[in-house]
């Protein structure tokens, strides 16, 4: 496959950026999107230029670690993470518009390489269980209903990749936020800390100057680990009832 | 001491555990954490504890740590504590909580750890993981990891790597993402509350050792590039694994050896670094520009039939077009009684057998065929797709091949290192204050890790082995205090420097990457799953020139002063260019085949692995003997009082 790459380069934080195009001659359609760019590194680096920064770890689709805008598309054409997009998804001859998730509260480090902390920061005001390391009681002493467990395990299969930020028109955290407080709340352990949870982590998600949700979906759209749009209705919901107590 | 052997290396001192109490095997532990000196939580807080890590080992301490008042640093290389590559195991995590009534208890998953390790494992440390199994899962349900459940609303949990019980939790496919989240959100509470501040996106680049003790690192900040001075009462390593010096693994992309290398040039010995773990199931190499290996759960061995041709001349034919008695269901074969589901390093090795008599199938004639015909003509393709249908799907994403309609191919791929920093029972490395935690270190799987017991020993060593341990050590002190001025501290960050300044200033003609690659092709044809004493010493010689030529001609592009990806790469390559050449050095002298160690000179007729448990039966403890000089050999002897030694058989 023959491909054009139009890639965002951007040297620093504050450096201006822009983008820059590479064509590739020999694409190979077994190579994932990322080895794809691994073969540009190679050449950029053999021709003396800086290669171009991006993030990836377990390129396995579970660590969440990259995500790059494709011709507009969070994750690129198909519902993925960027690491499982392969080139036989992208047309031979193709021009590609890659560029960083953006967002006020995702700015970019460097190329394709952002900052995501905010996310981290929301899970640090409040997305746990309070037990210290042997407090617990018996796994089998409080039993938990099939369907609660199961969908607390949709919601808990959220990798904090930051696409639902990326792909929302307001670069809202809504989909993340709500894929936590559904994923706690669903248990019987995230009972106790469920009205004090979802305030703490909405009050972050606002001061780290996300977006709010006009429900529009495009989160749920993107999200590679399809989190369904019902987690922002739980999380108005928990909302909603915390508030009504007086928290 | 003076004498050379084989050209490589020295043989010193034995060495010994001093730190595991003796007595009945079921009270050590007990006894242990009742002798451990205590840390009087007045204290705690005026003492500081560096965890290098955050996977399972490493979150599960520094929250543990943190929530007993200690002042912990974490440090990663990801963006987030989230991301460490415990992350991406499937499988589950094995526990001794015997809820199916069928027989387990702790002794049992003792004896099958020890046996599955093939008889290189320390009986105390397994008997000690588990003890504690079954805290594991208490604490994980807890804080809230969803399991699976049945429709009681009780656990469940399935059989796996060949054990008779049903002891594995797991969740669906996930079962490493969602214990890592349980440990990243009890890590992320302790930040919240002041006792655990992070470092990400920071490398630690070196070990500081002063008057004998670990007393801090020099870490990279990966984003600045400003080299920092860390300064600790204690220091834990939980870095996981070094299964990239295959440069091809199933490891993430930055997982690296770099941290345990560093402590090991400071005097932290490596215990059996060439046993690693070759797993059955991955989807083959695809090409040259291929970046990492998947796996696929073992499980696939279920009810999928692993065949190949039986004529050379039919591996390029339609899988479909090859008849019944044409095709060699090889496993089935040689080992009638369990068939398709021998453990991993006997289906690896007999892959690798097929493959190299020119039978392999797809790219490179390096592949077998796994086949559900038979599966789905049986059960249904609804009961086939119901049960694996993630990895059916997996599998499509990444071949482009269906694999309901044409036989899935899979290749062994590197996965797991049962070898690491050795440590004591305390887990605490030959450096006193250096603490070695899952992966990192050597201590649970002998020869051969069983499935799903790489999530337990992570949790057990950081949730509930090293937390009671390292205040016997912090008790001991105060250490006294250490400034940035130390010689010792000045000389640490100077090597950094210079090191760095070095990578960057060659501007050679090679990548870092046709390195790591041509360092990979090494270790995969002579230190992979079949090893032999004439090619091991090729590849000793093959390393060490490579070494040479890499630190000539490596082409580093741009400064150290911001984010430079191939910067962390380029240190991370030089310090797999020298574990190589010690693993290499490790497999050559030892004799014998043993767990996934497999020495072509020793095996039974039947051409099985053929352990020699007379000269063998040892940890073997590597220090580090200077940069010119050879490596110095340490045995550690193994004696088994519960456990008898056999050799397995699986015929």
């Amino acid at each position: 496959m023959r491909i054009t790459l139009k890639i965002w380069r951007q040297a620093s934080a504050t450096a201006a950026g822009e983008f820059a195009t590479y064509d590739l001659d020999e694409v190979s359609p077994d190579m994932s999107f990322l080895e794809m760019l691994d073969v540009l590194n190679e050449g950029l680096t053999a021709a003396g230029l800086d290669p171009v920064a991006f993030d990836s770890d377990c390129r396995e689709g579970i660590c969440g670690s990259c995500g790059l805008m494709i011709d507009g598309l969070a994750h690129g054409p198909e519902r993925t993470t960027t690491c499982q997009l392969h080139m036989r998804s992208m047309k031979d001859g193709a021009t590609i518009t890659v560029e960083p998730w953006r967002g006020d509260s995702m700015t970019v480090i460097k190329d394709c390489v952002v900052d995501r902390s905010a996310l981290d920061r929301i899970v640090q005001a409040g997305g746990y269980v309070s037990v210290n390391t042997g407090a617990a009681p018996d796994a089998h002493a409080v039993p938990v209903p099939k369907a609660k467990a199961d969908r607390a395990f949709t919601a808990a299969a959220c990798i904090s990749c930051g696409a639902c930020v990326a792909a929302c028109p307001n670069a809202s955290a809504m989909l993340f936020l709500g894929a936590k407080v559904t994923h706690l709340g669903e248990l019987p352990q995230g009972q106790p800390e469920r009205d004090a949870r979802v305030v703490a982590m909405a009050r972050q998600h606002d001061a780290e100057g996300f977006g709010g949700c006009t429900n529009i979906g495009e989160c749920a759209a993107a999200c590679p680990k399809e989190i369904p749009l019902d987690v922002i209705s739980q999380l108005n919901k928990d909302l909603r009832h915390a508030m009504a107590k007086g928290l | 001491m003076n004498e050379i052997i084989d050209g490589l290396y020295r043989e010193g001192e034995p060495i010994a555990d001093t730190k595991a109490p003796d007595g009945p095997i079921e009270k050590r532990w007990e006894r242990r954490r009742f002798e451990a000196k205590l840390v009087n939580p007045a204290n705690r807080r005026k003492l500081e504890i560096i965890v290098v890590g955050t996977g399972l080992a490493g979150s599960s301490a520094s929250a543990t740590l943190g929530e007993a008042g200690y002042q912990v640093k974490a440090f990663y290389y990801q963006d987030s504590a989230r991301r460490a590559h415990s992350i991406a195991a499937q499988g589950g995590i094995n526990a001794a909580k015997n809820y199916k009534e069928d027989g387990d208890s702790v002794f049992r998953l003792f004896y099958d750890t020890v046996k599955g390790g093939d008889y290189r494992s320390r009986e105390s440390n397994v008997y000690r993981l588990a003890e504690v199994s079954a805290s594991i899962i208490d604490q994980c349900v807890a804080q809230g990891v969803p399991f699976a459940r049945e429709y009681g609303g009780y656990l469940d949990t399935r059989s796996f790597g060949g054990v008779q019980v049903s002891r594995t939790f797991y969740a669906r496919g996930q079962t490493g993402q969602q214990l890592l989240i349980g440990a990243y959100q009890a890590l992320s509470r302790q930040v919240a509350a002041g006792t655990v501040t992070e470092y990400s996106r920071h490398e630690m680049l070196e070990l500081i050792v002063v008057d004998g003790k670990a007393r801090g690192i020099v870490a990279r900040d990966m984003v600045t590039g400003e080299i920092e001075t860390h300064l600790a009462d204690a220091v834990v390593l939980a870095t996981g694994g070094y299964g990239n010096v295959f440069f091809l693994s199933t490891n993430a992309m930055g997982c690296n050896v770099t941290a345990a290398w560093r402590a090991h040039r400071k005097g932290a010995h490596f215990a059996n670094p060439c046993f690693t773990q070759i797993h059955p199931t991955c989807i083959p190499v695809s090409g040259d520009h291929q970046s990492k290996l998947t796996l696929m759960s073992e499980s696939l061995r279920n009810d999928g039939r692993i065949w190949v041709p039986q004529r050379a001349e039919d591996c390029p034919k339609d899988p479909r077009e090859i008849g019944e008695a044409d095709r060699d269901y090889y496993l089935e074969r040689i080992y009638p009684s369990f068939g398709n589901l021998v453990p991993r390093d006997i289906a690896s090795r007999a892959a690798k057998n097929v493959c190299d008599s020119g039978r392999g199938v797809g790219p490179g004639g390096k592949g077998v065929y796994l086949d559900f015909a038979d599966a789905i003509e049986r059960l249904g393709r609804g009961a086939v797709e119901a049960k694996y249908g993630n990895l059916f799907d997996m599998y499509a994403r990444i071949t482009g091949e269906n694999p309901y309609e044409t036989p899935m191919r899979i290749y062994p791929a590197v996965h797991y290192t049962m070898g690491g920093l050795w440590v004591d029972y305390d887990l605490q490395s030959s450096i006193p204050g250096l603490f070695v935690a899952g992966e990192a270190n050597f201590s649970d799987h002998g020869a051969n890790r069983l499935g799903a017991s790489a999530l337990m020993q992570g949790l057990a060593d950081g949730y509930f082995v090293l937390p009671n341990t390292i205040r016997d050590y912090l008790a001991s002190g105060p250490y006294p205090a250490v400034d940035e001025d130390h010689p010792e501290v000045v000389a640490a960050i100077e090597s950094v420097t210079t090191r760095l300044t070095t990578l960057l200033s060659r501007r050679g003609t090679r990548s870092v990457d046709s390195y790591h690659r041509e360092l990979g092709h090494i270790m995969w044809e002579y230190c992979g799953m079949s090893r032999t004493e004439e090619g091991l010493r090729t590849a000793i010689d093959a390393i060490r020139e490579l070494r040479t030529e890499y630190w000539e001609n490596v082409n580093v592009p741009g400064t150290g002063e911001s984010l430079n990806q191939s910067l962390e790469r380029a240190g991370r390559v030089a310090d797999f260019l020298e574990l190589g050449e010690l693993m290499c050095i490790d497999a050559l002298h030892r004799r014998e085949s043993c767990g996934g160690h497999f020495r072509a000179e020793s095996q039974t007729p039947e051409g099985e692995a053929l352990r020699d448990d007379e000269n063998y039966a040892y940890v073997a403890a590597w220090e580090w003997g200077g940069e010119a000089g050879l490596p110095v050999l340490h045995k550690e002897g193994l004696e088994y009082d519960y456990v008898e030694m056999k050799q397995r058989s699986y015929k």
